[in-house]
């Protein structure tokens, strides 16, 4: 463990929306990391970064509840995380919707409004003007009544963010949000989730392997590697030293035209080229 | 193929009065429940509980007891298994291949044993419609009742587990207990529908109808409406053409509800290629 510093970045005032205390994740006897502390605060945006199987998405799951973690407490708005909690909007890792898909863009968004209400379908007016409301905030209405299936992958994800954001979330949880979208759809989505968190301060945990599309945004970075984690802003994490240490062989970070390029990850990772 | 006369005819629409209710009720709830089987990817499920309700529904006719109670304890044993057994697609589609020619067989198997009218024997497999007298009748819609309701009471939460099942959960949507409960109301409707169209035929009213409606729309609206008339034109119209002809009740319902079909399928190509 490098550095388990709780440091809030440059956004970051008020009460934590997220705390966690003492997080450890296990895979049968191998532990991915253990005494994880970590804060979060309104507004503020932190990537989750690091490998395949380094435990980025159990992180993520339990947040929204639906896993404990081997050791430790995970807090959301001062209570323990739970399932369905209202003031989580959460971005799940793309699935390109079918063709066929029994669904038009704004129903998926729709689903986000009302979807977990029981009783007959019925929408009200007040659902209607939500899901347009929503729709306009993500610039998706001139495609909103087409099939899903038949829309390009970074359309669908910005549905996917207009859904995320119907009850106002106060926590917003991406996982692998920009995945196979192109640079053009990478710039728009992140752009997106940026604006929310300056605009009604909601604090963005975004599980990504590449940085460089939310590079410009981040405030602070979780990077879990080799069953440790360190925890700073990315001036402070992505630097030969801190990586070299976290993965305990020699690694290197180029900075190139805006992007970090780490070099030198161990085969076992399974990081793509560019991680970070 | 009309081969009575009008009057004749009138009078026979009396005598079938109750099934052609029936026929009614079923085919809008398997037209509804039809939407949430194509969200869910489970036609070939349908299938699969049909057979076993089959069986069930002869064991209770060799053994005297209420053709429908077997139907409905086959259906529901056949939903459980698939239930729990085949969480993931694939393991589905095998234990549904494993399931269905066992209870094909078994129900065989009782309907040889069966010493009685062989009427009854096939009206099972392929329908008929006097076959279920007037307390059934009033089971079947009993039940068609209760599944009608039950869904349009977990009709979001369900679509939504259906066909966004990750966010769902993690907006809190039970979907293990909704999962179950669909498994339910759809054994309960495929026993309903084995009373009138046959074992073998159950997806011509289960499947059929929301397969045509989502050829033709994606709204959430249009496709259970259109899937509901489909169904309802598809089960009632059948009845209609057969009470006038000597064939049996099943390949006029097959026949409208693939017309149906097709007549979509073409609609729904020429949309695609303006858009």
């Amino acid at each position: 463990m490098t550095n388990a510093s709780t440091a809030s970045g440059p956004a970051a005032e008020g009460q934590p929306v997220l705390s966690i205390r003492g997080g450890a994740l296990r895979v049968r006897d191998r532990v991915l990391w253990s005494g994880l502390d970590l804060d979060v605060r309104p507004g503020e945006f932190i990537a989750v970064l690091g490998g395949n199987g380094t435990g980025k998405t159990s992180l993520l799951r339990a947040m929204l509840g639906e896993r404990k973690l081997d050791e430790g407490t995970v807090l959301v708005d001062g209570h323990a995380a739970h399932r369905g909690h209202r003031r989580i909007g959460y971005i799940p890792q793309q699935k390109i919707a079918a063709p066929g898909t029994p669904l038009r863009g704004r129903d998926l968004v729709a689903l986000g409004v009302n979807g977990t209400r029981w009783g007959p379908p019925i929408s009200t007016r007040a659902d209607r003007q939500r899901v347009d409301a929503l729709l306009e905030a993500v610039g998706a209405q001139a495609y909103a009544d087409r099939p899903l299936g038949s829309l390009s992958g970074g359309e669908q994800q910005r549905l996917r963010v207009a859904q995320s954001l119907a009850d106002d979330p106060t926590l917003l949880l991406c996982d692998e949000p920009l995945m196979s979208l192109d640079l053009n759809h990478q710039r728009a989505v992140s752009e997106l989730i940026d604006a929310r968190r300056r605009e009604h301060g909601t604090a963005v945990v975004f599980v990504t392997h590449d940085i460089n599309p939310v590079l410009g945004m981040v405030d602070r970075v979780l990077y879990l590697a080799q069953g440790r984690f360190t925890v700073g802003t990315p001036d402070e994490v992505l630097r030969d030293d801190v990586l070299s240490r976290l993965y305990g062989t020699p690694v290197e970070v180029f900075r190139s035209r805006g992007r970090v390029i780490v070099v030198g990850v161990p085969e076992t990772e399974h990081h793509h080229e560019v991680i970070a | 193929m009309i081969t009575v006369d009008p009057g004749t005819y009138v009078q026979l629409l009396a005598l079938v009065q109750n099934s052609i209710i029936a026929a009614a009720v079923l085919g809008i709830v398997g037209g509804l429940i039809g939407v949430f089987v194509m969200q869910r990817d489970m036609a070939f499920a349908v299938h699969g509980i049909s057979e076993l309700s089959f069986a069930g529904a002869a064991a209770a006719l060799l053994l005297g007891l209420n053709v429908v109670g077997g139907s409905i304890v086959g259906s529901l044993i056949a939903a459980a298994l698939i239930g729990v057994l085949g969480a993931k697609a694939r393991d589905r589609n095998s234990i549904i291949g494993v399931l269905m020619p066992f209870g094909l067989g078994l129900g065989i198997l009782f309907l040889a044993l069966y010493p009685g009218r062989s009427g009854n024997k096939f009206g099972l497999l392929t329908g008929q419609i006097i076959s279920v007298d007037l307390p059934q009748l009033g089971l079947l819609i009993g039940i068609s009742i209760v599944v009608l309701v039950s869904l349009l009471v977990v009709w979001r939460p369900l679509a939504f587990d259906s066909l966004d099942a990750e966010v769902a959960s993690a907006r809190g949507v039970p979907s293990r207990a909704l999962s179950i409960l669909f498994m339910t109301l759809l054994g309960l409707t495929v026993a309903v529908s084995v009373q009138i169209i046959g074992a073998l035929l159950v997806m011509a009213l289960l499947v059929t109808p929301a397969a045509a409606a989502l050829r033709v729309s994606s709204s959430p609206v249009m496709v259970p409406v259109l899937s509901m008339v489909f169904g309802l034109v598809s089960a009632v119209g059948g009845i209609l053409l057969a009470i006038g002809g000597s064939l049996p009740i099943s390949p006029y319902i097959t026949t409208i509800s693939f017309a149906i079909y097709v007549v979509c399928r073409v609609l729904g190509a020429r949309k695609g290629a303006v858009r």
